[in-house]
């Protein structure tokens, strides 16, 4: 793994030895979100407040969990993407499309909802398929490859939408949206199911391991029999169902297809979410479950900033000093350099001051 | 050499046509008697640009003007490549709705230099000569938000707790309407905002917004009415105010600006209680400013205001059916 010294590998094997519970790459992730969930308690209590309304629960933590899933949707693909070393910037404009084709096909009379579905899927795939196609086969850079679709498509959902926001009445396709199963809302309890199901392909199959092999040194992975195109555009065409999914949730949940906003700028919250996660942008190791803890801080702030009853102009300001104060946390460099100080405040332990940064 | 004189061919032949084109288009023109006049329009980015380029290209039809229709698909430099096509077409008059304020003094002064009218609509440019631009024709936000208070204070007695759902941060309509919605709230003790955040002017986000207000302020029991920016947002809290148990229009009242079909729709069903229409109609006056200076008057103010008037329940649905047909 070219993103993790021999050293840290060791470390990381003491530190799990230690917490056998937690993987070491779920620990700071954690940490950031329960310091949000303090600051909360301390502004706004009624946070924490749940109640079972209609036979669901009911509160703000709902509320956290249920407004992730569309970007949850988005991280789980953006994840695999990245640790194959690529990026898929155009995953918000898939959303929009998805969005686009099931609201069109409802509007023009089609009640069968696992053709309405399966219809926002199937341009979910092709997209993914483009770009696939495009970073595979074509060798073409994913950032470019992908930013074809992220301007384009946001168009080509105009396009089918005439360039209105296309509204429609049907119940059953707005429960994908607004529905409850199992006293949660629907959106959750889909993500927890797709989520099994990718982490299950992922980690009881071979196919995650050849993911991060492709990552790590694409052309040891070759050589070593890994068809890497092929598992490019799988990625990529996983990404793009997974968009498409973000897209029906997010459409059935304002019961309209909103082509210019839909999924705006949230292939960006994707990519910070893994990141936030903990994973490398050069490619390499991937953990889902930490991935979806950096999807619930960035939404846990949100909602926090619009709990505190703070100026909205302040709102991306905040957001920027907690993700490089998240980020700092995960650094090793910054980790080492802050037990450093504490060692030297610490008299009995002075000899061991600079030991672990010169390790680095 | 053969395949190089066929193809020599073809491109004289195609550019015959192409004269001969041109020159039926002129006659066509010249015919029909009308000024030619170009529209320079940000795009189609929501339902009410929709309508307001609707309601141009109509106007246009009716009065027999030859309309250029730009859509500049929010880039500015589409528009002032529409703005120096229409220069070198030598339309009559060019009308703008620019999408950002700043950049537009050269394009404007190529305008001047070819004795160009240029009228602004909508959104407002920032320009220190105020010789580059003939008029700006566009509504008046803070009235928007005056009006939209005025209906609520009287509905309430000035009694009411609201809960604000603001545009785009920095967008000249939100920080208006929110300015003339605080003016008259001012004057009554015991109507307050409790709680203002951005919904940056979408459903999804006005949803979200709206449900977190509602969590805070215990279950939305506090809350007296919705006060939204635009009716987009005011459609998603609509959705958040049902799905938390009460009902919009009748626990919580809503009013909104904007006037577009889908609150009408909302309001005839009694889930929105008013909204503030922002008139898509600047094509007449734009208009009838170009024809005017064309038949050689000089002396225009520089803002023509365009005022939508308050519409409610009562004549929602009739007015549903109308803004749905024409489309």
């Amino acid at each position: 793994m070219h993103n993790t010294s021999p050293e840290t590998e060791i470390r990381a094997e003491k530190s799990e030895a230690r917490l056998p519970i937690f993987p070491r790459r779920l620990l700071w992730p954690l940490v950031a979100l329960s310091l949000l969930f303090l600051v909360n308690l301390l502004i706004s209590p009624e946070f924490f407040h749940l109640e079972v309304k209609d036979g669901r629960l009911y509160g703000s933590l709902i509320d956290v969990l249920n407004r992730s899933v569309p970007v949850a949707f988005l991280t789980i693909g953006m994840s695999l993407i990245i640790a194959t070393g690529g990026i898929d910037l155009s995953v918000g404009a898939v959303m929009a499309i998805a969005g686009a084709v099931c609201a069109n096909l409802m509007v023009g009379g089609v009640d069968n909802l696992f053709i309405v579905v399966g219809g926002g899927l199937c341009a979910g795939l092709v997209a993914g398929a483009v770009n696939g196609g495009l970073v595979g086969y074509f060798k073409i850079q994913p950032i470019v490859a992908t930013l074809v679709f992220m301007v384009a498509g946001r168009g080509i959902a105009q396009l089918i939408n005439g360039g209105q926001i296309v509204t429609f009445q049907n119940a059953n396709f707005a429960f994908i949206g607004v529905g409850s199963a199992f006293g949660l809302p629907f959106p959750v309890v889909l993500l927890v199911g797709v989520l099994l199901c990718v982490h299950l392909l992922m980690r009881k199959t071979a196919l995650g391991l050849f993911i991060e092999a492709v990552g790590c040194n694409p052309k040891a992975s070759y050589y070593l029999g890994i068809n890497v195109a092929v598992i490019k555009f799988f990625v990529y065409c996983l990404a793009g169902v997974l968009a498409a999914m973000a897209g029906i949730v997010a459409t059935a949940d304002i019961q309209g297809a909103d082509a210019n906003n839909i999924g705006l700028w949230l292939e960006l919250d994707a990519i910070l979410a893994v990141v936030i996660g903990g994973a490398s942008l050069l490619g390499g190791r991937f953990s889902l479950a930490a991935s979806i803890v950096g999807v619930l801080i960035i939404q846990a702030l949100s909602t926090t900033i619009i709990l505190s009853g703070i100026e909205p102009k302040f709102n991306l300001l905040i957001k920027a000093s907690v993700v490089i104060l998240v980020l700092l946390l995960q650094s090793e460099r910054f980790q080492t350099q802050i037990k450093t100080l504490f060692a030297m405040c610490d008299p009995r332990d002075r000899h061991n001051v600079g030991r672990e940064l010169d390790g680095l | 050499m053969k395949m190089f004189r066929v193809l020599s061919f073809i491109g004289v032949a195609l550019s015959a046509l192409l004269v001969l084109t041109a020159c039926g288009n002129k006659s066509e023109q010249q015919a029909n008697d009308g000024l030619t006049i170009g529209f320079s329009q940000v795009g189609s980015e929501s339902g009410w640009r929709t309508s307001f380029s609707q309601s141009v290209k109509a106007e246009a039809e009716k009065r027999g003007i030859n309309l250029k229709f730009s859509d500049a698909q929010q880039k500015q430099e589409n528009q002032i490549k529409a703005i120096r096509s229409f220069i070198a077409q030598g339309v009559d008059g060019i009308v703008v709705a620019p999408v950002v304020e700043t950049g537009w003094k050269p394009v404007l002064r190529e305008a001047k230099r070819a004795n160009i009218p240029v009228v602004i609509v909508d959104r407002n440019m920032a320009l220190d000569d105020d010789t580059l631009y003939v008029t700006r024709v566009a509504s008046d936000f803070v009235e928007e938000g005056r009006k939209a208070a005025n209906w609520l204070m009287e509905e309430t007695n000035g009694n009411c707790a609201i809960v604000e759902l603001q545009g785009t941060i920095g967008a000249t309509a939100a920080i208006d309407r929110m300015k003339g919605f605080g003016e008259v709230i001012a004057d009554h003790p015991n109507a307050k905002i409790i709680r203002s955040q951005t919904a940056d002017f979408t459903r999804s986000k006005g949803k979200e917004v709206m449900e977190t207000f509602l969590k805070a302020e215990k279950g939305g029991g506090n809350i007296c009415a919705l006060w939204a920016h635009n009716d987009e947002m005011a459609i998603g809290a609509i959705l958040a105010i049902k799905e938390a148990g009460l009902k919009p229009g009748i626990d919580i009242l809503v009013v909104s600006v904007d006037a577009v079909p889908d609150i009408f729709k909302a309001m005839a069903e009694g889930e929105a209680n008013a909204t503030v229409e922002l008139s898509p109609h600047m094509g007449g006056p734009a208009f009838d400013v170009i024809e005017q200076y064309v038949a050689g008057k000089r002396d225009f103010p520089k803002l023509i205001p365009t005022n939508g008037g308050l519409f409610l329940q009562d004549t929602a649905a009739a007015e549903y059916k109308l803004r749905t047909v024409n489309k």
